[in-house]
């Protein structure tokens, strides 16, 4: 399946603002290991703008956003 | 040599100076009066100081635009000495949009250099017979005419006065907004720094106070200055080593936050209509930093620099916190972030809150949409959902209260009354909320709900728990636990707020820090624990004089549509708040009754009867 990869701040230096992975059985680990980006560099991920884990397979329509360490207002 | 103020009889002081000047604006009697030490570590200084000298001399009950209120202008013991952030005081006084105690932070570099004249805090009484300025000048300090300064924009104050005074010299001052009295007058220093919240200009402008001109050539007494170099390495170490205060507010300000709270679902469009914006990104710190952006700009000893600086149509600026793209943006279903900037550089000329003149544009939006405001009552560009070319226009008539602006520059609470819909004002205690929608972040909604100053975000910064992560992940739309969080994101910040320092450093620092710092300044024997304790003494002396000025504890809610109207869409489509089933537990961990009111006994406790 097609997965949704909403990237924010610096994580789309040299990726843009969002990238489409082809993958089966789709879990964030895979789909940032794809995309180059290191799990210690997520500070927030989120699967349908829900908190979510590493590990959670994802499921057909579902979109991932993941933010590098930001934030204060 | 190094010069260290010395209070009256030469005690050598540490972190205080030990003296601050009363101006009574009336008799043009200007007092240098000495500080009790004892009063001012028990209160720590700034917000905490400003409340306790507040309870004391005034009462709460007064119109809060009457010559019988003071306005004070409070340092903090770590304000001006190198510290990370070290370099913030409060506008303490009694707020006329809400009708509690108002105190209102800014940073920049005025509150060094008061500190640096020689003076812990100023207050101000009475009302001068017309409009008037304050040159401090160490022990040199004048009223003058400002008669030539009134109805001058805020940066054209601050050119006039350092062409003057030096270009050295800091400059507070209000714009057109406060002389014209409105409720979401901002006091501005350093052109763009703002003591921005609960209508404190306002309070300046009443007593025809236009700006405080001020330059300093003493140091703050240090107890220990090699202890508070390690330290200052240490800290300093932290907070760039931190991801949020390290790189994401340095790459790009408090506006990195529009996609974070969008992407949660918990971003508020039009007016809390909704909490999701699908074009939230085109105002976001990325396109801010990629179309708009020149440099960062820092406030004094800050490690952090989340300033922004913009150029529009070759012309540069301020540009806007993540709370006013939000407020202008978004909150008014704007996504033309030329026309949000311009509208926050307008605020700062004019001295207005951006947060409450955004979010009373957003207000008025929708009585429009309702057609509780007829379309020709609005005299000027139409103000609804989407027109970016309102914005500036009516930021300008709300300062200058011209037509219809009038109305507006009462804020979103006493326009949508004058229309019979408050419920459609989203504001605590009558002030406007900011950029989280509560409904998805729950304990971020308590702490509105209980706020002293009404709708606020930095009374307690929830969202830090809750959606960042810091300093640890919590279920935003969960129960448990949150009035713990809430009480504790309430004292800690009451006392960071008291100390001089920028919130900002407790995404790196936590009390033990902070306490560090202080004792190394002043010689004192805090812990982390008597540091939140503090922090809890003064929540409680803001929750007294809230009670002793009539606003009830049944104030303590939030807007009828976030309790009632489930978010429509968006990853939090189906929540409302809870605040009934978390208000209890709040109240018991706070040691008040259940109806919200401080014990004699928590009182007693905190040293406080």
């Amino acid at each position: 399946m097609k997965i949704e990869v909403r990237l924010f701040a610096t994580f789309r230096n040299g990726r843009g603002k969002k990238v489409f992975i082809e993958m089966d059985d789709p879990t964030p680990i895979k789909l940032l290991e794809e995309i180059g980006i290191q799990r210690d560099d997520v500070a927030i991920l989120l699967i349908n703008g829900r908190d979510g884990l590493f590990d959670q397979t994802l499921q057909e329509e579902d979109y991932l956003s993941v933010f590098p360490p930001v934030g204060g207002g | 040599m190094e010069l260290v103020n010395q209070a009256e009889g030469g005690n050598l002081m540490y972190g205080y100076n030990g003296k601050y000047l009363r101006i009574n604006l009336k008799t043009k009697e200007v007092k240098v009066e000495t500080l009790d030490l004892d009063i001012a570590k028990k209160f720590i200084g700034g917000r905490g100081l400003g409340t306790k000298f507040m309870m004391d001399e005034v009462s709460p009950k007064i119109d809060a635009l009457s010559p019988e209120n003071k306005l004070m202008v409070v340092t903090g013991p770590l304000t001006g000495t190198a510290t990370p952030t070290g370099g913030r005081y409060m506008v303490v006084t009694k707020s006329p949009l809400t009708g509690t105690i108002a105190s209102s932070n800014s940073g920049g570099f005025f509150g060094a250099e008061l500190k640096f004249a020689g003076y812990d805090m100023v207050i101000f009484e009475e009302k001068s017979d017309e409009p008037v300025y304050i040159s401090i000048q160490d022990d040199k300090v004048e009223l003058k005419s400002a008669k030539h300064l009134w109805g001058k924009l805020v940066g054209e104050v601050t050119d006039e006065l350092q062409s003057e005074y030096g270009a050295k010299s800091k400059v507070l001052t209000i714009g057109p907004a406060g002389e014209k009295l409105s409720k979401l007058a901002a006091i501005m220093n350093c052109k763009d720094r703002a003591a921005g919240r609960s209508g404190v200009g306002a309070v300046m402008g009443s007593k025809n106070l236009k700006a405080i001109v001020v330059k300093g050539s003493n140091k703050v007494g240090i107890k220990d200055p090699e202890a508070l170099k390690v330290l200052f390495k240490d800290h300093v170490g932290k907070i760039r080593a931190n991801g949020v205060t390290g790189e994401g507010l340095p790459t790009y300000g408090t506006a990195v936050l529009v996609n974070i709270i969008n992407e949660n679902g918990v971003y508020p469009f039009k007016n809390f209509q909704s909490a999701y914006d699908q074009n939230a990104d085109d105002i976001s710190g990325e396109s801010m930093k990629e179309k708009y952006l020149v440099k960062n700009t820092a406030c004094y000893r800050c490690p952090i620099a989340c300033g922004r600086w913009c150029k529009v149509d070759g012309e540069e600026m301020a540009g806007p916190e993540y709370e006013t793209l939000w407020a202008f943006g978004s909150d008014c279903g704007i996504n033309d972030l030329k026309e949000v900037i311009l509208a926050n550089h307008w605020c700062n000329e004019l001295g207005l809150d951006t947060i409450s003149a955004g979010t009373t544009l957003a207000a008025a939006m929708e009585l429009r949409e309702l057609d509780l405001v007829k379309a020709d009552e609005i005299d000027g560009e139409p103000l609804e959902f989407g027109n970016a070319k309102s914005i500036v226009e009516w930021t300008k008539k709300m300062a200058y209260r011209e037509g219809f602006g009038d109305k507006l520059a009462e804020g979103s609470y006493r326009l949508t009354e004058m229309y019979g819909r408050p419920d459609l004002s989203m504001s605590v205690k009558k002030q406007e909320l900011p950029a989280y929608d509560p409904r998805g972040i729950q304990g971020q909604g308590l702490q509105y709900a209980t706020s002293n100053r009404g709708g606020c975000h930095v009374r307690g910064y929830l969202i830090s728990p809750e959606i960042l992560g810091l300093p640890e992940k919590l279920d935003k739309f969960a129960l448990e636990g949150k009035a713990f969080w809430a009480k504790a994101f309430q004292d800690l910040t009451a006392s960071i707020d008291s100390l001089g320092l920028c919130l900002f450093t407790s995404f790196a620092l936590g009390a033990d820090e902070y306490a560090e710092m202080v004792n190394a300044v002043c010689g004192t024997d805090h812990t982390g624990d008597s540091i939140f304790e503090a922090g809890e003494r003064i929540w409680n002396i803001e929750k007294m004089f809230n009670l002793e000025s009539g606003v009830a504890p049944s104030e303590d809610k939030l807007p009828k549509r976030l309790l009632e109207e489930e978010i429509p869409d968006g990853p939090s489509k189906g929540w409302v708040h809870k605040l009934d089933e978390l208000l209890p537990e709040y109240y018991s961990l706070r040691g008040w009754t259940v109806g919200g009111i401080p014990t004699d006994e928590r009182l007693d406790k905190l040293g406080l009867k």
